[in-house]
Parts: structure tokens; sequence; C-alpha cells
């Protein structure tokens, strides 16, 4: 071990710390996983309303909006690589750059949701609870999942803004960094439910 | 604690996260040109098989799966089992109510 050179003997134990983030990771895992659940039945119950909803979706919006998430995975990536070889300002450019994509994500999200709103298609509104269930369902999966999906954002946005300060600091560096890795973690899964919800809700499959 | 000396030292390359981004660029550029084309009823099996594929490549790489422990893999994948299980269960209750 090479802690503890220069201080008394400090606890830590990035061993454990990133179990702890992979165990909260499952629990994520179950909140989004039964969500899912719920669009497999109804999709199994409805068909051919789920595929007239899905139209209504625009692709490019969700294809834009999968690609910048997929980079800001690279970037967060590359921040801990950058951290580990000890070069602290490319590391914080680099988790810099994956806020601004995560924010450029949340802006096509309003742009998305405002456009749809605009028409009066929103989650109570006249327009939607005139149209067959099936496809009340549709929308009320994608307003919920993807509005879950963007809180998640949200949060990944305000975690990765806290390292970025604590990498700022001195606290997170080239020698102790699993808090950097825990916010990795973190934006890694928010990615990952992207890569389901967009093909399940913006792609006519 | 000389089994996690494996993760710690650890360094993961630009390049390589550079591949696999790439490679997830392209897988979904494969699932919307894909989704265009009727496959009947695997189309929705394909792109869930694609994505299952970028998960994949996102958990071993970019999460380091692939340099953690065993212990770590055991638990990813009981929790992806576990959420298959319910799955079939849920399916096979619909199926034959």
């Amino acid at each position: 071990m090479s802690s503890g050179d220069h201080t008394a003997h400090v606890h830590r134990d990035d061993y454990g710390s990133r179990m702890g983030m992979w165990l909260f990771l499952f629990t994520e895992l179950i909140l989004f996983g039964g969500l899912f659940l719920i669009y497999a039945v109804y999709r199994f119950m409805y068909p051919t309303e789920f595929h007239v909803a899905a139209m209504e979706l625009d692709t490019v919006f969700g294809a834009v909006n999968t690609i910048i998430l997929l980079t800001s995975s690279l970037t967060i990536a590359m921040s801990i690589t950058a951290l580990q070889r000890n070069r602290k300002t490319l590391s914080l450019v680099l988790q810099f750059a994956t806020i601004l994509l995560a924010i450029s994500f949340m802006v096509n999200k309003y742009f998305e949701w405002g456009a749809k709103f605009g028409y009066g298609l929103y989650p109570g509104s006249e327009m939607l609870l005139d149209k067959p269930s099936g496809e009340i369902l549709f929308f009320g999966l994608y307003y919920t999942m993807t509005g879950l999906h963007g809180l998640h954002v949200l949060i990944g946005i305000v975690f990765i803004g806290i390292i970025m300060y604590q990498v700022w600091i001195g606290r997170v560096h080239s020698t102790n960094y699993v808090r950097l890795e825990s916010a990795g973690l973190y934006w890694h899964l928010v990615d990952i439910i992207w890569i389901f919800l967009f093909p399940l809700f913006y792609l006519i499959i | 604690m000389s089994n996690h000396e494996s993760h710690e030292n650890h360094v993961t390359g630009y390049g390589v996260y550079l591949l696999v981004w790439l490679g997830l660029l392209m897988l979904t550029g494969i699932t919307v040109a894909v989704a265009g084309i009727d496959f009947g009823r695997i189309t929705i099996t394909v792109a869930l098989l694609i994505a299952a594929i970028k998960s994949w490549l996102v958990l071993t790489i970019f999460m380091h799966l692939k340099f953690e422990d065993t212990t770590f893999k055991i638990f990813v994948f009981v929790a992806v089992i576990t959420f298959v299980v319910f799955i079939v269960l849920l399916f096979a209750d619909y199926l034959f109510m």
C-alpha cells in the first residue's frame, strides 16, 4: 500500500465504494425495469396502437439525443483515464464536455416535449384522451419513462458538477479518483437506459 | 488487498474508448436503418438484440466491468438474470391467461 506516506492512516476503501455504487445501480435497474415491464405488457396487448402512436415521435430527435449521450459517455470515460495519468486540466475539460453534452440533451428534450405540448399532446390533454386507450398508454409511458430518464440526466449534471469541483480543489486526484469513477458509473447507466428507450419509443418497430 | 490490484492499476487507453464509441455509433446507425425494414415479428427482437450488444459494450469497457473482480461480474449477472426471470414469468402469465 502506497497511501499513508505523509498522512496519518486514512481509512479508504475504493473497492467498497465501487461495489456500493454498483449496488445502487441495481436499484435503478429495478426502478426502470418495472416500467419496461409495464411497457412490454401494454405493447403486447395493444400492438397496433403502439405502432401508430410511435409514428408521432420524431426519430431524428431520438437519434441525435442517442449520439449526444453516447458521446458524453465517451468523454466521462476518458476523463477518468486523464486523471489516472495525472492530467488534471484535460480531465476537467472532458468532465465539462460531458456536462455540456448532458445540457444539450435536455435542450433537445425541451424542444421535443415543447412541440408536443404546443399542439396539445400532453398527459391528460383532450387531444390525447380522444385517442384509443392503447395510444394513451403509449404516451403515458413515453412521458413517464423519458421524464424519469431526463430527471436522471439532471441529477447526473449535478453529480458530475460536484466531482468537477472536487477535482478542481484537488480532493479528487490521480491516486484518489473513486468518486469520479462513481460519477462515471452513474452516467453510463443513464446512457444504457436510453439505449433501450430509443428503439422502444422512437423507432417504429 | 492483492486481488484488488488489477483494477487499481488498470488504465484504459483513449484509443480503446474511441473504438468502443465508434462501435456504439455504428450499432445506432444499424438500428435506425433496420427499423425501416419490416421483418415482421422479429423486428423488435433485432432492435433489442442490438441494444443488448450496445449495453454489453458500455458495461464491460466504459464501466470497467471487464477489469473488475469476479464478485462484480457475478453481481451484475445475477441482477440481469433476475430481471430476465421477471420478464419470462410475466409473459408466461399473460400468454397463458
